[in-house]
């Protein structure tokens, strides 16, 4: 419904071609408009709420020009806002320390044991570590039997402890081998968890507690809708994670679950996992989700050719 | 038990104290719809209709507000036809019963079939699962750790192997056993990848080489917590298997799941269960009036 949206902002805006600038009055409606677009793409209503009203802002008391039609100008101005919100501080990915210990946690089905899988290869032929994977989910049947699986495809070794039932206690014992097997990074994939479970909450602000990581990843599925912000907002609150990764980019949603995260708990997003397969795993690019988000494919030749 | 505030709470909450609904309590509605993923147009739709009634009577007081707004999203979620789920037994005339599990990644498949057979089994009926998720890592011993928990046989093949091999393969061996439920588990597939959708139909078509009207039903599971990107996988899992049943997962998480009024609404297909939590008993049988009830309920914490 909103594939258009650019589409009819342009035709908003025709009836304001006489007024030489943009008013609250002659803006409201497009206002409205883009406030549908990004609740439709599952950015959360009240995050929808301030930022096009920080956009309107933006927008009021700009000159009406002929060049560039009024419409255009207003989508550039999101599309501007989106970026900049979407981006931030560049963050690096910290893998330094002996050995490096990243943590993975998020709700159930997100994608987290994949992503070790894609992570460890990652850091494995770009980056040139020996990362050791530690299978700390103690819950899910057959997750261990899922990450055995995973590190036999990337090549790298797997810790893990069939009979034990403390996921603490694996972490800690995965670190230690890996520095008896020279393993300089260590990642551990962890159960999926809801944040309102609170025994399992505390499950992991344990490991973490524990183990001192090195980076922090909170691991979510781009489908996610309004419970988003609340989602974060939990795991943020026990874990102060250090980035988030975005899975299952190779659906066809909107995504503005990822708007609503990084301006609720301001963390960036430091990866990308789209497929199923092991290397399909990206960095992030700002620019490429604030399109995707207002579902109205490459912005910029939209606004050049005007 | 986790208990939580229904989504709606908060709009009974904010109307208590009011005597008639005026432009505030609609706005307020919206946010409460819109909030628990409704989505934009069922939103408003609703509001629409809301707004038609208050016109006409005059004076809506705000509990007939909440009366009409129970009434609504009731006529939004449609009843199961031909026979009612109540239990779990099996309809007339369909031995054995086959059920193809179909859906996106990680929405909570493997872990419904589990609870299913176990609620099957617990029927008296005989039940067999079928592991045709040969794709994803270690799908056939999840599955095959499940079947050990109900004490259910289960038809597996080498990963990598034909998934519709394995569908048929299970089919048949049920009508051998005289089984009475076949359950089905098919690899998470993103609705957008065609290939992944054909070789839906084509397990579906293998099946029925078997059971000509089989599978009797075509369940998609979507988790609860999915935005409107739920939408489009029901059109596209009902273009490509013709699903006849929901099942909502993850209700244990999130008070809101309200992306399955606009489904139910406009695809016409019942929910059937509804999974609220990683526990074998942690399955539920959908009762629409219980369901809208549970919205409006405001839980003390
Ligand atoms: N299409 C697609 N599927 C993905 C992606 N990441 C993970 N998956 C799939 O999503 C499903 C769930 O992934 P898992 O890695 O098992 O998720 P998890 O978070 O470890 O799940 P739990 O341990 O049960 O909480 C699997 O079918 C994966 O193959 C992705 O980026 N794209
Ligand atoms: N809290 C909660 N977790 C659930 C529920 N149903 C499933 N899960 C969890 O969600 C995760 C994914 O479940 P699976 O059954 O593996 O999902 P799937 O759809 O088969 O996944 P793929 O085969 O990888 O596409 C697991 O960790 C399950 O334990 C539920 O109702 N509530
Ligand atoms: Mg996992
Ligand atoms: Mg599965």
């Amino acid at each position: 419904m909103f594939q258009n949206l650019s589409e009819r902002l342009e035709s908003a805006f025709k009836n304001l071609k006489g007024e030489s600038r943009i008013n609250d009055l002659n803006i409201a409606n497009t206002v409205k408009d883009i406030r549908r677009a990004l609740i439709d793409a599952d950015v959360n209503f009240k995050i929808a709420k301030e930022f096009t009203d920080k956009v309107k802002d933006k927008a009021v008391g700009e000159k009406v020009i002929n060049a560039i039609s009024p419409g255009q100008l207003m989508v550039k101005i999101v599309q501007d806002e989106l970026t900049e919100l979407m981006g931030g501080t560049e963050a690096a990915f910290n893998v330094t320390g002996n050995p490096a210990v990243i943590l993975i946690a998020g709700l159930q089905g997100s994608g987290k044991t994949t992503f070790t899988g894609k992570l460890a290869s990652y850091l494995k032929t770009k980056k040139g570590k020996s990362p050791l994977v530690v299978a700390a989910d103690i819950y899910r049947p057959a997750a261990i039997d899922q990450l055995t699986v995973l590190a036999e495809q990337v090549g790298v070794d797997i810790y893990s402890e069939r009979e034990n039932k403390d996921a603490v206690a694996i972490a800690l014992n995965a670190i230690k081998e890996a520095k008896t097997k020279n393993k300089n990074v260590v990642i551990i994939d962890t159960a999926g968890r809801l944040a309102v479970d609170e025994v399992m909450m505390k499950e992991v602000a344990d490991i973490k507690a524990a183990v001192n990581p090195t980076e922090i990843l909170f691991v979510v599925d781009s489908m996610t809708g309004q419970d988003a912000v609340n989602t974060a907002k939990a795991f943020n609150d026990r874990l102060d994670f250090s980035g988030v990764v975005l899975t299952k980019l190779d659906g066809d949603t909107r995504g503005g679950a990822a708007l609503s995260i990084k301006y609720t708990v301001n963390k960036p997003i430091k990866f990308v996992s789209s497929g199923e397969k092991l290397d399909t795993l990206d960095v992030f690019y700002p620019e490429r989700m604030a399109q995707r988000i207002l579902g109205m494919g490459d912005i910029t030749t939209l606004v050049e050719k005007a | 038990q986790k208990t939580k505030e229904g989504f709606l709470s908060k709009i009974t909450k904010a109307i208590a104290g009011k005597s008639t609904v005026d432009d505030e309590v609609l706005d307020q509605l919206e946010e409460a719809l819109v909030g628990a993923d409704v989505g934009i147009d069922t939103t408003l739709a609703i509001i629409e209709r809301i707004e038609k009634r208050v016109k006409q009577d005059k004076y809506v007081n705000t509990t007939e507000l909440n009366q009409l707004l129970q009434q609504e999203i009731q006529d939004m979620l449609v009843e199961a036809p031909d026979f009612s789920y109540k239990d779990f037994e099996i309809p007339e005339g369909k031995k054995p019963y086959v059920i193809l599990v179909v859906g996106v990644n990680g929405v909570g498949k493997t872990t419904t079939i589990g609870k299913l057979a176990h609620n099957y089994k617990k029927a008296g009926k005989e039940v067999i699962l079928g592991a045709a998720d040969t794709f994803r890592a270690a799908a056939v011993d999840q599955l095959t750790i499940w079947s050990e928990r109900v004490g259910v046989p289960i038809v597996k093949q080498a990963m990598g192997s034909d998934p519709s091999a394995v569908a048929f393969d299970t089919v048949k061996s049920a009508v051998a056993r005289d089984a009475d439920v076949v359950i089905i588990d098919t690899a998470g597939r993103l609705h957008n990848k065609l290939h992944l959708m054909d070789e839906l139909g084509k397990i579906k078509r293998v099946i029925q080489k078997v059971i000509p009207d089989a599978p009797h039903e075509v369940m998609l599971v979507l988790d609860g917590s999915t935005g409107q990107n739920a939408l489009e996988q029901a059109r596209q899992f009902t273009a490509t298997t013709e699903v006849t049943a929901l099942s909502i997962t993850k209700l244990d998480g999130t008070a809101k799941g309200g992306v399955v009024l606009a489904i139910a609404n406009q695809f016409k297909i019942p929910v059937k269960y509804i999974g609220v939590g990683e526990k074998i008993d942690d399955l539920i049988i959908f009762n629409k009036h219980e369901f809208v009830d549970s919205l409006f309920r405001i839980t003390d914490k």
